[in-house]
């Protein structure tokens, strides 16, 4: 848990930034809450499927969804010709332009589809799907682009496992700023 | 020292103190220390107003009569109603909107307010400040809560810092010149004072487990926008910005507050904060999974880029600008770096031939505007004029040829408003006409 290495660390910088003032003189005005009270907003979903909720959802059960709260921009099923980007598309990579950049061709991980989905979708009623819904729309989103089978369930333990074509084609630009 | 007190000996003095440095007409910087000598000598080149015979002087009607009343919060002259930041999305539809600031209408370094560049990715949420809270949370001691009127009880630091998004000068992935101003080539970038506390003093309120390597930041926005910031960066110079310029933050730009991550791409410096949470590994939310990677001309693409490299543009003169005959004229532009100060810029008015050295303005703030100076005597010809800038720690602007190599270029123009790829730092190019019209070349 707490460090006092990292203790040391910090404060040293505060320190050197504020001289004079000690550690005892910040002013502490802080509220302590504790995690359930922080539940509601604590949507951060992670590459290994840390956060991920219950609940799961079907491609089948997606379709509707999809056809009544997505497609009026993403295009029926997802294929784009609306105001926003085509969610099933079969491009490849072809030049620098990210335009080529696809769901298919390029999202490294599942999981971004869902933290997407539920944090800020539908662009006029964001974070207004139930979790089975963003399941269900996650599932029809990766069934469409063939990124798994018409009959696959997503849930928490499901999604993290589903495997992206692009996901190893990265380069940490600045490592030693990690 | 007015220019009148010249007599005609003394500026033929003058003009031949001034001597060339570069080929295109470039005069040593040392000439603007006595910049009204300057400007005194480009008359005796015989381009100065003639001393003719003119009207009599009288009075304006504003001279004749009392002006009008103050306002609460003023706002510029109604003279200066073109000096305006160009809208994406002005009718706010459902997709992201864009305001870019005109660095070719302003001076100095400090972007006013109402000018500075603005991305939202749902609209500009209006924010009871009273309500507000930003909780930190995840891999610490304890979790902490905190309100607008509480931050602003702790210690305040105010810095200097430009913000740019990774997406800025992306029509310069054109295989071509687009013929655009530098608003809307490099209107993305603005610098500002922010005011706030640094997060490294709130983390040590709430403790840091040593598992923790990200933070991830998330806004109190309509898209909940979030980024993974490394906890590097966070214990460094990351500061919870309150003040901009002085005053609160605008809307726009964060209201009211937002992560200031000096040097670090726009984006990170996520805005309306109202969540940190300590975690072990990085989110790849859709920004960094998806928008903020960038693709290669291998086909892989970069991750993480974070740092907005250096960087100059020349602001004056630029894009469809009109020079109104030969003589002196003094360039200006702006220089920034993600990674220090600036330590100098090289300044051509022959497309790269010959180089000297801009003045300077100080002070020269790490990971802030700098503004760089250069006299100039343009003879009537074509010129190409260029910046080019080098950081403290050694970092040096590419050449187009070197960025396009490393980074590509597009097969054909973009849409002007489009973000075919990021990150673009390479030398910007302004073609002067023999007529005297200014136009976006590569060169």
């Amino acid at each position: 848990m707490f460090t006092p290495k990292r203790a040391i660390l910090a404060a040293s910088l505060l320190l050197a930034t504020t001289a004079g003032v000690s550690l005892a003189e910040t002013p502490h005005l802080g509220k302590p809450i504790d995690e359930t009270a922080i539940a509601n907003w604590d949507i951060s979903i992670l590459p290994d499927g840390t956060g991920l909720p219950k609940g799961s959802g079907t491609p089948a059960q997606g379709a509707p969804i999809f056809a009544e709260k997505c497609a009026a921009c993403h295009g029926d099923y997802g294929k784009g010709g609306g105001a926003a980007a085509a969610l099933v598309d079969d491009r490849q990579i072809n030049g620098i332009s990210a335009s080529n950049k696809t769901i298919k061709n390029f999202w490294p991980y599942a999981t971004t589809i869902f933290d997407f989905v539920r944090r800020a979708m539908p662009f006029q009623m964001p974070h207004s799907l139930t979790d089975d819904e963003v399941y269900a729309l996650t599932a029809y989103i990766l069934a469409e682009n063939k990124l798994i089978g018409a009959n696959d369930v997503m849930n928490a333990e499901t999604l993290p496992k589903v495997k992206m074509p692009n996901r190893d084609n990265f380069i940490i630009r600045f490592p030693d700023r990690i | 020292m007015a220019r009148s007190k010249f007599t005609s000996q003394n500026r033929d003095m003058r003009a031949q103190a001034l001597e060339a440095v570069a080929g295109g007409g470039l005069i040593d910087r040392r000439a603007l220390l006595g910049r009204g000598m300057v400007f005194a000598s480009a008359m005796s080149a015989g381009v100065g107003p003639a001393a003719a015979a003119a009207e009599p002087l009288t009075d304006d009607p504003w001279s004749l009569e009392i002006g009008e009343a103050m306002s609460t919060y003023q706002v510029p002259s109604k003279f200066e109603a073109k000096v305006k930041r160009t809208l994406s999305n002005p009718n706010n539809e459902p997709r992201n909107s864009h305001a870019r600031t005109p660095h070719h209408l302003l001076e100095g370094t400090t972007t006013p307010n109402g000018l500075h560049f603005t991305i939202n990715h749902g609209g500009v949420p209006n924010i009871d400040p009273d309500k507000h809270r930003l909780v930190i949370h995840g891999l610490v001691k304890q979790p902490l809560e905190f309100t607008l009127e509480t931050l602003s009880r702790y210690p305040l630091t105010s810095r200097v810092s430009f913000l740019e998004c990774g997406g800025n000068s992306a029509p310069l992935f054109s295989p071509e010149p687009m013929q655009e101003t530098v608003q809307a080539l490099h209107g993305l970038v603005s610098c500002a004072e922010w005011t706030g506390v640094k997060l490294s003093t709130l983390l040590e309120e709430t403790g840091i487990d040593a598992k923790a390597k990200w933070l991830i930041a998330e806004g109190a926005d309509s898209p909940h926008l979030s980024r993974s910031v490394p906890v590097k960066k966070a214990l460094d110079d990351a500061m919870i910005a309150l003040y901009q310029n002085g005053e609160r933050l605008m809307p726009g730009n964060g209201y009211p507050m937002r992560l200031l991550l000096p040097g670090y791409e726009g984006n990170m410096n996520v805005k309306f904060l109202r969540r940190i949470k300590l975690v072990e590994q990085p989110q790849l939310s859709m920004y960094e999974a998806r928008t903020y990677s960038q693709i290669l001309p291998s086909g892989k693409a970069y991750r993480f880029y974070f740092l907005q490299e250096v960087k100059s543009f020349i602001t004056y003169p630029s894009h469809g600008m009109a020079l109104k005959g030969p003589g002196l004229y003094e360039i200006s532009g702006l220089a920034y770096s993600g990674t220090g100060r600036i330590e100098k810029v090289m300044v051509s008015a022959d497309g790269g031939q010959s180089w000297s050295q801009a003045a300077l303005q100080e002070p020269v703030l790490s990971k802030a505007f700098t503004r760089f100076r250069m006299p100039w005597r343009w003879n009537g010809g074509p010129a190409t004029l260029q910046s080019r800038a080098w950081d403290e720690a050694g970092n040096v602007q590419p050449t187009r040829s070197e960025f396009v190599a490393a980074r590509g270029e597009l097969t054909k123009p973009p849409p002007i408003l489009g973000f075919a790829n990021q990150h673009y730092n390479s030398i910007t190019s302004w073609g002067v006409g023999s007529g005297g019209e200014v136009k976006h070349v590569y060169a």
